[in-house]
């Protein structure tokens, strides 16, 4: 068996947001229990998102991340303005 | 396949991540909320009017309608998603959810009152499973569809419960949200 690719790190999944949505904030969590990379929370901050629906939001994203996506068994996003990324950080909210 | 609470979890599909999911009152005041997945799946299984996949497609199994499409075709998922105002393909049932996304949405769902809703089991039919991604192109399972439409997954049905969004979406159908009334007795004091 050929070695196997290199394994998805929230590294690479963050750079890619960060270029492909010309991000202004991007957490990427490897929510996997076993940290095997197969599990992703991500939380992108973009002023591309402006205007768009939350659906449009995240199909951007998912295209951005296709090729990753078919390796990925579970991902969560949250996608938002930069405008949207203020009030929720000034608003102090705690998980 | 491994087992949590007694029940079959497909640990490869999702990585079971129900932990730190806890959903109340609170998040329609648009602060971060989390499902509490686990204590949900201790409960009484809860009757949603949701049919098993196999009652769905002509209950034994073949493709609803005698079509020429599997049931993971396009035509056979969108007589699926138009057959009902609130479509939802998860991973277990309603009374039995066996993900924590999957749950996520239908506690969701509770919560807003909407008891009649279709849910179809996706754990159970490999070509719906697959044929639902390709119909919406979405990569993930719960969706959620409303009126015929993608709405999103678990990440989007939360965002819109929370902003206000899906009380209005369900408005559009007909249906009242439930914590619209909750609302009113608070006000009344």
């Amino acid at each position: 068996m050929e070695a196997a690719e290199p394994a998805l790190s929230a590294e690479t999944l963050r750079g890619r947001l960060l270029r492909g949505l010309e991000a202004e904030h991007v957490e990427v969590e490897d929510t996997t229990p076993s940290r095997c990379s197969t599990s992703f929370k991500v939380l992108v901050v973009s002023s591309r998102f402006r205007g768009k629906p939350l659906l449009q939001r995240h199909r951007l994203v998912n295209e951005l991340l296709a090729e990753e996506l078919k390796r990925i068994h579970a991902f969560e996003q949250r996608t938002l303005t930069p405008e949207q990324w203020e009030k929720e950080r000034g608003a102090g909210t705690s998980a | 396949m491994g087992r949590r609470n007694g029940l079959e979890v497909d640990r490869s599909a999702c990585g079971w991540r129900c932990k730190e999911l806890q959903l109340s009152k609170a998040a329609m005041s648009g602060s971060l909320c989390w499902l509490r997945a686990a204590s949900l799946l201790r409960g009484a299984p809860l009757r949603w009017g949701a049919r098993p996949l196999s009652q769905a497609a002509a209950g034994d199994g073949s493709s609803p309608g005698g079509g020429e499409g599997g049931r993971g075709s396009r035509e056979s998922v969108e007589r699926l998603v138009r057959a009902h105002p609130v479509v939802v393909f998860m991973k277990g049932n309603p009374g039995q959810p066996l993900c924590g996304f999957s749950n996520a949405v239908v506690q969701i769902l509770r919560l807003h009152g909407v008891q009649d809703f279709q849910a179809y089991d996706v754990l159970q039919d490999p070509d719906l499973r697959q044929g639902i991604k390709n119909y919406s192109n979405w990569p993930t399972i719960p969706q959620v569809y409303l009126n015929g439409e993608f709405v999103g997954g678990c990440d989007i049905l939360l965002q819109m419960h929370q902003n206000g969004d899906l009380v209005e979406e369900l408005k559009k159908l007909g249906i009242r949200s439930a914590l619209l009334d909750a609302e009113k007795d608070q006000d009344k004091k």
